[in-house]
């Protein structure tokens, strides 16, 4: 299952944006916007790889021996019916999994050469690398500007045209910056639902992750917003490696290239959407997407 | 999202044998998320099979208990703000009439036309300021660590489940059990300074400069006049520690004058008592002084003048405060630092945050306008607490506002009590006065702390 752990230009992506420097995070982030990631070395290349990965909630079992990998500047889709563990193991990938005091897991979970299960891992510098998006739009209670500079200014010492810039990548990233270019500091709270999902994305990649987690992003959307968060997706992941929980069949369908169906806590079936969409080996998965239960 | 939540609860029912099977339309109309109560009674009920045709209740019946509750909650907001009016209007009506600059810049006097409460008033201003210097960090910072740093560790989770408990319950005390609590705790200090040598005197102390006096020097050199200040000199000497051997004063030593000009540097002279040769001209004779007389002792004592123990000071009443209002303001920040909805702090904590940038940036600003007004509340409440001060400073006759920490002092509740125990008359209506003065600032306070939250909230929304 597992193929190569550590992936060359991960490595040297992420030594690149640790550096402090605000000039080099500049150039960082330019030179993700300049050049996607489309050489065919990288097309099988692995983000993510999990091996034997259980999940407990106290004594209750949540996720049993996953094994699977997540394929570099792929969007990767996990479905299954509700409480099945999706957004489970989507908190581990970035351990938000710490906040929940019963939560505990065993086994192998790595970012390229990094455990991310060891006690020893800086979560602080992994979510960095490791971004998420929830369900429900979360923008601060601040300017819009404020939400997506929040992330940079944790980080980084940055001049404030340095800020700007980074601010008008993001937002435009994202795809909201012509909506809002002309109220950047009105209250973020003020914008539409899309909008605000949106922006809650564009303040996730301020801070220049490598792979992007998003928790049912839509599920709370219009459907119009649902379809521009799901173009944004597309644009996205030439230079991320996305991760989405989803209960919309067709929105797997459309938007990822792989598919893991869960079920019980348990990997049922992952293979590209194509398949599991036209011809799924499972029962369960046939029945799951075809909406007989679930 | 409704529709989640309805696939959620039949795709659970199906899986879980042990609650009952519905179908999707109930699935829909409940209301609890998945593993809520299940909802068959509804389904029942409405079998006409099973029930005979349910009465209905009347509209009209139900809207004549509508007005009954109106009416009923409408009488007793009248009658709290009746008693309030009437208890305001009373204080006002004797109490305006006595207002007067006196009244707000003299100094408690036996006349009571000529007495006022400044000193009350700068103690009250003394205390509660250090009182909030002191509580709202700490208070505010408990509440943090028992909100949002709370600890992996099962056995660290359980002491702090205990120190809530205790909170909790310490919130209900009476204000007297404090008094006394403060009386042994910073007052004496539980007698740990007392020393054998000392018994009197505080046995550590920091910031005060000791004069000794050597005699009171008045037209007659030999003579203390005493009580009228206008006839008072001191002959001051410096001393290195109040420990050195008591000076005996001698001719030719150096003293400082304590004159109107300040501290000046005069040679004394120092005569027999019993000795005729007492020098006639007046300035000689402001420096002439008993050879025989024992050397008293003033201080200087700067603002930041301490002691241990803390004796009757200012220190010691606000930390009493501290006692008293502590419990009110941790209980009320958690309130609101629980009332930041947790999806802000996980998209903080997303972004790669600490948890200590989560506080500072996104859990404190959402929660400061609830932080404020529980502060604020427990500060109104310091401001008027009477009976902890009454137990540790007493009903003191104090002349002027505190000077330093250490100062003694009183504070305008006091001050009315004890104006109120009096049995002149016009002493009860300075005190109606007194109680409008202390109402004001009360008043002031809140409307600014109400116009600060509101400028606040406005800001975050
Ligand atoms: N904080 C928690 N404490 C205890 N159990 C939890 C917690 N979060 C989730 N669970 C349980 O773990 C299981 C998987 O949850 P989750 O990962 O949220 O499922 P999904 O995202 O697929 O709907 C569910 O049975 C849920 O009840
Ligand atoms: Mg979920």
């Amino acid at each position: 299952m597992s193929s190569t752990i550590t992936s060359p230009e991960n490595k040297a992506g992420s030594q690149l944006r640790t550096q402090h420097d605000p000039d080099s995070q500049m150039a960082t982030v330019h030179m993700r916007t300049d050049k996607p990631h489309t050489e065919p070395a990288e097309k099988d290349a692995t983000a993510i790889v999990m091996e034997d990965l259980s999940s407990w909630y106290g004594s209750f079992q949540a996720l049993k021996s996953i094994s699977l990998n997540v394929r570099k500047n792929k969007v990767t889709a996990f479905i299954g019916p509700s409480g099945c563990g999706k957004s489970t193991l989507l908190r581990w990938i970035n351990r938000m999994n710490d906040t929940i005091h019963s939560a505990r897991a065993t086994g192998n979970l790595h970012l390229g050469d990094l455990d991310l299960l060891a006690s020893t891992t800086d979560v602080v510098d992994l979510r960095r690398k490791v971004g998420i998006v929830f369900q429900k739009p979360n923008p601060f209670p601040k300017s819009i500007f404020d939400n997506v500079a929040f992330g940079p200014r944790l980080h980084m010492k940055l001049r404030r045209n340095e800020l700007l810039d980074i601010v008008e990548w993001s937002l435009r990233k994202a795809a909201v910056w012509d909506e809002v270019k002309d109220r950047l500091h009105a209250p973020a709270l003020g914008l539409s639902g899309g909008q605000q999902q949106r922006l809650c994305i564009a303040r996730t990649i301020a801070v220049g992750p490598e792979v992007l987690l998003m928790d049912e992003p839509c599920s709370a959307l219009d459907p119009g917003s649902t379809l521009a968060i799901e173009e944004l997706m597309n644009e996205l992941r030439d230079q991320y490696t996305i991760v989405i929980v989803t209960h919309n069949m067709q929105q797997a369908s459309r938007c990822s290239d792989e598919t893991a169906f869960f079920f019980e806590g348990k990997l049922i079936e992952m293979n590209d959407t194509q398949s599991i969409f036209t011809n799924p080996a499972n029962q369960k998965t046939e029945d799951y997407i075809s909406g007989r239960f679930g | 999202m409704s529709d989640i939540d309805s696939q959620d609860d039949s795709n659970m029912s199906a899986d879980d044998a042990e609650k009952p099977s519905k179908d999707g339309h109930i699935g829909e109309q409940s209301v609890s998320g998945p593993g809520g109560t299940p909802k068959t009674s509804l389904l029942e009920a409405r079998d006409p099979d099973a029930f005979d045709k349910p009465t209905l209740i009347t509209t009209r019946s139900r809207l004549a208990k509508d007005f009954r509750f109106r009416v009923m909650c409408i009488l007793t907001a009248c009658a709290s703000v009746l008693i309030l009016v009437f208890l305001l209007g009373s204080i006002l009506g004797a109490g305006i009439p006595t207002l007067s600059w006196t009244l707000l810049t003299g100094t408690p006097e036996p006349e009571p036309e000529n007495a006022g409460m400044w000193p009350a008033l700068m103690g009250t201003l003394w205390v509660c300021t250090m009182c909030a210097l002191i509580t709202l960090p700490l208070g505010i910072g408990t509440a943090i660590l028992i909100e949002e740093f709370t600890p992996r560790n099962r056995i660290a989770r359980q002491v702090l489940a205990l120190i809530q408990l205790n909170i909790t319950n310490l919130a209900g005390v009476p204000s007297v059990v404090y008094g006394i609590l403060g009386l042994t705790a910073f007052v004496s200090m539980f007698s740990l300074f007392d020393n054998s040598d000392n018994a009197d005197g505080p046995s550590m102390e920091v910031g005060a400069v000791y004069y000794d006096q050597f005699s009171n020097v008045a037209s007659d050199p030999f003579i203390d006049t005493g009580d009228t200040e206008a006839e008072e000199r001191y002959f001051l000497f410096p001393v290195e520690t109040r420990d050195a051997p008591s000076t005996v004063p001698k001719t030719g030593m150096l003293a400082y004058e304590n004159s109107e000009g300040g501290l000046k540097e005069v040679e004394i002279i120092a005569i027999d008592p019993f000795a005729d040769d007492a020098p006639t001209d007046a300035d000689a004779l402001s420096r002439t002084i008993d050879s025989t007389s024992d050397p008293g002792r003033i201080s200087e004592k700067q603002w930041y003048y301490l002691r241990l123990p803390f004796g009757r000071g200012v220190v010691a009443g606000a930390l009493t405060l501290m006692l008293v209002i502590l419990p009110v303001i941790i209980i009320s920040t958690q309130e609101s630092l629980r009332a930041v909805p947790g999806t802000l702090r996980a998209g903080a904590l997303g972004l790669g945050a600490t948890p200590w940038q989560v506080v500072w940036n996104v859990t404190l600003p959402s929660a400061i306008p609830g932080i404020m007004t529980g502060s604020i509340l427990a500060m109104s409440r310091a401001i008027g607490e009477t009976a902890p001060i009454l137990i540790i400073a007493g009903i003191v006759y104090i002349r002027s506002a505190p000077q330093h920490l250490m100062d003694d002092y009183t504070v305008m509740p006091l001050q009315i009590y004890n104006w109120t125990s009096r049995p002149q008359e016009e002493f009860h209506n300075i005190a109606a006065g007194g109680i409008v003065i202390l109402l004001a600032i009360l008043l002031t306070f809140n409307a600014v702390a109400v116009l600060i939250r509101h400028r606040m909230q406005n800001k975050l929304n």
